[in-house]
């Protein structure tokens, strides 16, 4: 179990322990707001925009090239901008942060 | 009618119908929702089934769109594993089984069918087609190291297929009756791309050829062409394309041709009942002309026009199509559909290890690109088309501009 906070574009606060594989199905097992997932987690649609916080951004690994690119055009784009899918869970994560930009 | 006393019920249980939950939810609609679908599980994400889903070695669960909570906590009512056998217009109701269930409203989002052409020997057990988690269960069962497998059909289905079975150690012959693979969605210049890359990872493929039978031998099975070629398989997948779900609204008296034909809204000519995704058939605004289009992104962009129409929003309809494909460690998006394109350029160079992208124009007005690991042109495309903007031809072939430089220098085109 990893567990995340994931701060909705409401600025509520969710916190979730989970095991699934990502921040993207971690979130959407756990209905948190703004996080869509419509491709399933292949970084093809950026529906899983997340901010890491900047605490944590040393420990989460960079974005691939593909990941980069479909994230440069997005609003609220940030350097510490990932796609959730794209970030994947494990024992070093636990507590992370996050921001949800949302649509 | 009273919010509250309306009924709402959807048949199919997908992409589009998990999108329609989730839109009725987020403008807090109060009426009752049930969603009928024939598979036994509620909506999950289709396209991993070609890929990562095959493999045997580290076996992955359904990815469910939303989890059951979601459905528990907004008491939406899945029947699921169970068919709709008929649409009583008058009576507004549906037929489930011994059950009638009424509706205020009603939605289509039936999916379409993988075709199985006439073949002699093409229902045999052995001979599978991928759509539904049961079928990609079936073939992940039957995936064994060493085996041969004959793909029939070389568009997005049978080369994903094949790229994941080729990677499993499965050897691989992809059969296409066409000249080219892909050869309805894109150029020869992208088919010759991935025609490549299937052979640099040892896929047979042959194209030109048709399938006359597929026997059972000793040991497995025979693919025979009209080339007089013999393939012996251990087992057949088959991506011949698909054929739309539409024998319900037919046999309802709805309008239908290749599909139900909505309007902007996705209302059929019935007020009360709307079709969405692989199903339906809609005028697009931005090509002028009708599509039927099988992809996640239609799905979920017809459910949000729909929930927006029920609930009395403005609603977005007529977004631009999008579309992707994984195969080995190449992706392609595609913005917009290049059908009719009368001119092709080509940015970066078409060859395995490269990104390049394809620029489809009709009448100088560029109307899709296929992006090849090229996520950045992919995203600029997709601001371009649907406002109406292209940059310079000269720019679009220098890899000099960058992608962010083709879209701030591109202008409005107002051909076509």
């Amino acid at each position: 179990m990893t567990k995340v906070t994931y701060i909705t574009p409401a600025g509520d606060e969710i916190v979730v322990n989970s095991d699934e594989p990502n921040l993207m199905q971690a979130a959407v097992a756990n209905q948190v707001d703004g996080i869509l997932g419509d491709c399933g987690g292949v970084a093809s649609c950026a529906t899983c925009h997340v901010q890491i916080d900047p605490q944590w951004i040393e420990k989460v690994a960079t974005a691939s090239d593909i990941e980069q690119g479909m994230l440069e055009l997005e609003d609220n784009v940030t350097e510490n901008s990932r796609l959730g899918c794209q970030v994947k869970l494990t024992p070093e994560l636990d507590g992370l942060v996050v921001r949800v930009v949302g649509q | 009618m009273n919010e509250n006393d309306q009924r709402y019920v959807i048949v199919g249980a997908g992409h589009a119908a998990a999108q329609l939950c989730a839109s009725l939810m987020q403008a807090s609609w109060k009426g009752k929702i049930t969603v009928i679908g024939d598979e036994p599980h509620p909506p999950y994400h289709r396209p991993p089934l070609s890929k990562s889903f095959l493999n045997p070695q580290s076996p992955e669960p359904l990815q469910f769109i939303r989890p059951q909570s979601f459905y528990n906590d907004h008491s939406i009512e899945l029947i699921l594993g169970q068919r709709v056998e008929a649409i009583d217009r008058t009576a507004r109701e549906v037929r489930v089984g011994k059950r009638t269930i009424p509706y205020s409203t009603l939605t289509l989002a039936t999916g379409s069918t993988h075709r199985r052409p006439p073949i002699e020997g093409i229902d045999h057990e052995n001979v599978l087609t991928l759509q539904t988690a049961a079928q990609a269960f079936d073939i992940r069962e039957k995936i064994r190291s060493g085996n041969t497998v004959v793909v029939i059909g070389a568009g997005f289905i049978g080369l994903e297929v094949a790229a994941s079975l080729r990677q499993l150690g499965v050897q691989v012959v992809v059969l296409e009756r066409m000249e080219r693979v892909l050869s309805r969605v894109t150029s020869p210049e992208v088919s010759s791309f991935f025609e490549a890359l299937h052979q640099s990872y040892d896929v047979q493929l042959h194209t030109g050829v048709n399938v006359m039978a597929i026997d059972e031998v000793k040991g497995g099975l025979a693919v025979r062409t009209d080339k007089g070629q013999e393939f012996k398989a251990d087992f057949v997948v088959v991506g011949a394309g698909a054929v739309p779900n539409d024998g319900l609204a037919k046999q309802a008296g709805l309008t239908v041709d290749n599909g139900i034909h909505v309007d902007q809204s996705n209302r059929t000519d019935d007020p009360n009942i709307y079709a969405v995704g692989d199903c339906c058939n809609q005028f697009h605004s931005i090509y002028q002309i009708r599509l039927r289009l099988e992809s996640v992104q239609n799905a979920i962009d017809q459910a949000k026009t729909v929930a927006a129409s029920i609930t009395g929003q403005t609603a977005t309809t007529n977004t631009l199509p999008w579309f992707w494909s994984d195969q080995y460690d190449v992706k392609l998006q595609i913005a917009g559909v290049s059908t009719g394109y009368d001119q092709c350029l080509i940015r970066g160079t078409a060859e395995p290890g490269q990104s390049f992208s394809a620029w489809y124009l009709k009448s100088g007005r560029l109307i899709a690109v296929d992006a090849i690991n090229d996520s950045r042109v992919y995203a600029v495309a997709s601001k371009l088309i649907p406002a109406r903007r292209r940059p310079a031809l000269n720019q679009i072939t220098d890899n000099n501009f960058t992608p962010k430089e083709l879209l701030q220098s591109a202008s409005e085109v107002d051909h076509a």
